[in-house]
């Protein structure tokens, strides 16, 4: 018997390191370099408002086009949904109106890829977080996750999906610009690795003294995005989420994760430890009936 | 326990047969309100396969967790913590004056777990995906819900040895009885470890909705937070499921069963006293450090207090009461109190304070309360089925004298 146990134990610290140590394996590797990914600069004082951006995407994804009453209306706020990946709305602010875009901000550390436990969204080395049908469960624990709302889940079928926005992906792999970027006619949207764009950004804010407000909105939101906004006015005012922590999610679960492995270790040993020094010598006998 | 002589049963097949026959009335009350609502509960859940969820719940692009999640699983799962803080008194501690709890305990907390799993399977976009983090290159590891599917999933094993003597001792089988026993001790220090870890998971499943938790719900310790609750939820249902027990099951208790009934559940309500006021205490702890003291005059800070004040701070008074003077009644009034308490604090956490501010608000569709509380239903039929016939509550020994002085 008390071979049996000790045996049992050496399987629980295999077991457990095992389970455990492939948590830890998905943490050593390194963060990827933030400043080198890909990523999107979005200069909403350059934006006109003209959807092209929304009628490429949906072209690219085969997704509904906008409709004719879907054009920006201060007075209605457009949400993003399963099947649509990005939305322009527009906004009144101090300056009059402008035109926001909001789509996925493809951290660089993102909350969805931490939090799905089956790597269904993952971020790509190249930038994108994308998501992969086949390895999705429908838990929607990315949704709870990601501070900024935006991955949207299809609750009218049988079969849902994620709906997102990929970075166009694919595009990326054959050396082109996400179909938002290539659409864009006044050229607020710039493509180009997150290093370029954030000297650019900054660049624009100071030769360009009162056009813009001095953020540049994605820099260090959620511990930096491949998402970059260029704003006249304050983000607050344009309804962007300022709530949003500067260092990234997952470190937030971090704390708990590393303690996984070590309560595996020690609780077994310490629970045994307390159970022989509790035992009286009367119980020796009945526990080995 | 003493040796016992165990008759395996002629016929496997004939024994399954008979124990599968009802053996009292099947016209109850709770048999005419249970089985409609299962039956309708199945209905919707074909409806939910065939149109998606959409069909049948509100849960929404900002609230995607809703009733299923927030009270089958989050709640439910505390409610199942009375098997791992027994089995660490008793096995552990050497504790046995509460061994006659176990049985019926780790049963409990095993069908639970077990329908858990299945309502998560109701609640999943893709349920046909749900291998995934099981096998293959699709270990999402960074994730708080990779290591709960896990540990869930463990610790159901677990259970099941820890149950299995029982079964073994019900199909007459003494050579496996004593194999499984063998068992046990290393399945109850895996189970407590898989438990710490689990219970507190479930807590840090939220860690990441920072800003989008009420902040007086919203915390780091919510890890800790659901951890020490998980004792006194788990321990409440103990108490308050002990005394329907000793009621409706009354002809399988001897006469002395009432006085060691009380005995255990003043010792038990001495544990939630305390690991309640530690719970209290971090709570403040917790508003302090995050300033959140002044929310409290908000409508969401009254609400905050309700279930603070109303179903922590005052079930620990009287369980502390109810030890003192040692009637059993307050106790079970407390541990009633605290269940309600738990419902609460895990429903604001992953429901009510969760996206607070958002309108309109998710409120869940009938359908989810008819499937919510059909799967607590059967989860008792097949509760009730086993307590009628496996030696849980009682010895064998003591089912074969009843059945043969019946003739
Ligand atoms: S914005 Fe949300 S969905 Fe997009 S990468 Fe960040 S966490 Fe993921
Ligand atoms: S819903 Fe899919 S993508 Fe999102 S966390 Fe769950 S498995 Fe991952």
């Amino acid at each position: 018997m008390s071979i049996d146990r000790r045996e049992f134990l050496k399987t629980l610290g295999v077991a457990g390191a095992g389970l455990t140590g492939v948590s830890a394996l998905g943490k050593s590797k390194p963060e990827p370099d933030a400043e080198e990914f890909y990523a999107i600069l979005h200069d909403i004082t350059l934006c006109e408002g003209c959807q092209e951006c929304e009628f490429a995407c949906a072209t690219e994804y085969g997704l509904p086009t906008p409709s004719d009453d879907d054009y920006p209306d201060s007075s209605v706020k457009r949400e993003l949904l399963p099947e649509r990946y990005t939305v322009i709305n527009a906004v009144e602010t101090s300056v009059g109106e402008v035109y926001t875009k909001q789509q996925c901000m493809h951290c660089a550390q993102p909350a969805c890829a931490s939090a799905c436990l089956t790597q269904a969204m993952k971020k790509q080395e190249s930038g994108p977080v994308t998501w992969d049908a086949g390895k999705c469960m429908g838990c929607r624990y990315c949704m709870i996750s990601c501070p900024f709302d935006i991955p949207k889940f299809e609750y009218d079928s049988n079969n849902p999906k994620i709906g997102k926005c990929q970075m166009c992906f694919d595009k990326l792999k054959e050396g082109e610009a996400p179909a938002c970027v290539e659409a864009c006619p006044a050229e607020a949207l710039i493509f180009g690795k997150r290093s370029d764009l954030l000297r650019i950004a900054h660049k624009r804010i100071l030769d360009n003294p009162g056009t813009y407000t001095d953020h540049v909105y994605g820099e260090f939101e959620a511990g930096g995005t491949s998402w970059l906004n260029l704003s006249p006015v304050p983000f607050k005012e344009l309804g962007f989420n300022t709530n949003v922590e500067t260092k990234p999610y997952p470190e937030l679960t971090k704390g708990f994760l590393y303690s996984v492995p070590s309560v595996f270790i020690l609780w077994p040993a310490l629970l045994m430890g307390l159970r022989e020094a509790t035992r009286t010598d009367s119980e020796e006998g009945a526990d080995h009936e | 326990m003493s040796e016992q002589i165990l008759t395996p049963p002629s016929s496997y097949w004939k024994f399954f047969k008979s124990e599968l026959k009802p053996r009292a009335s099947l016209w109850t009350v709770f048999n005419i309100i249970s089985v409609p609502t299962v039956l309708l509960a199945a209905v919707i859940i074909v409806i939910r396969f065939i149109y998606g969820l959409g069909a049948v719940s509100n849960v929404t692009q900002s609230v995607p967790w809703g009733l299923w999640k927030g009270f089958n699983v989050v709640t439910g799962v505390a409610f199942a913590g009375g098997a791992y803080v027994l089995t660490f008194m008793v096995y552990i501690l050497g504790q046995e004056k509460y061994k006659p709890l176990i049985r019926v305990t780790v049963l409990n907390g095993f069908l639970a777990y077990t329908f858990y799993a299945f309502a998560l399977v109701l609640d999943l976009g893709k349920p046909w995906n749900i291998i995934n983090p099981i096998i293959g290159n699709s270990f999402g590891t960074s994730s708080i819900l990779f290591l709960v599917a896990w540990h869930f999933m463990l610790y159901i094993v677990a259970q099941m040895v820890e149950f299995s003597p029982t079964v073994a001792e019900w199909l007459g089988s003494e050579r496996a009885r004593r194999n499984l026993k063998r068992l046990t001790i290393g399945a109850v220090v895996f189970g407590i470890t898989l438990s710490t870890l689990h219970q507190s998971g479930l807590g840090a499943l939220f860690l990441m909705a920072k800003g989008k938790i009420h902040p007086l719900w919203y915390s780091e310790f919510i890890p800790t937070l659901f951890f020490i609750s998980s004792v006194f939820a788990g321990l409440s249902v103990v108490i308050f499921q002990g005394s329907i027990l000793q009621r409706v099951f009354s002809y399988q208790m001897d006469e002395h069963s009432d006085e060691r009934h009380n005995v255990m559940i003043r010792g038990l309500s001495r544990v939630c006293a305390l690991s309640m006021f530690a719970y209290f205490f971090l709570k403040i702890i917790d508003m302090v450090h995050n300033h959140t003291l002044s929310l409290l005059t908000t409508s969401m800070g009254v609400w905050y207090l309700v279930e603070l004040i109303g179903f922590v701070l005052i079930p620990m008074l009287l369980f502390a009461y109810g030890v003192r003077i040692g009637t059993p009644k307050i106790i079970k009034l407390a541990s009633i109190m605290t269940i309600i308490g738990i419902v609460l604090n895990r429903m604001n956490i992953s429901v009510i304070a969760y996206r607070w501010d958002e309108i309109p608000r998710y409120i869940p569709t009938w359908m989810e309360f008819v499937v919510t509380i059909s799967i607590l239903f059967v989860q008792f039929w097949i509760f009730r089925w086993v307590l009628h016939r496996m030696p849980v509550l009682r010895t064998m020994e003591s089912m074969t004298q009843t059945a043969n002085s019946k003739g």
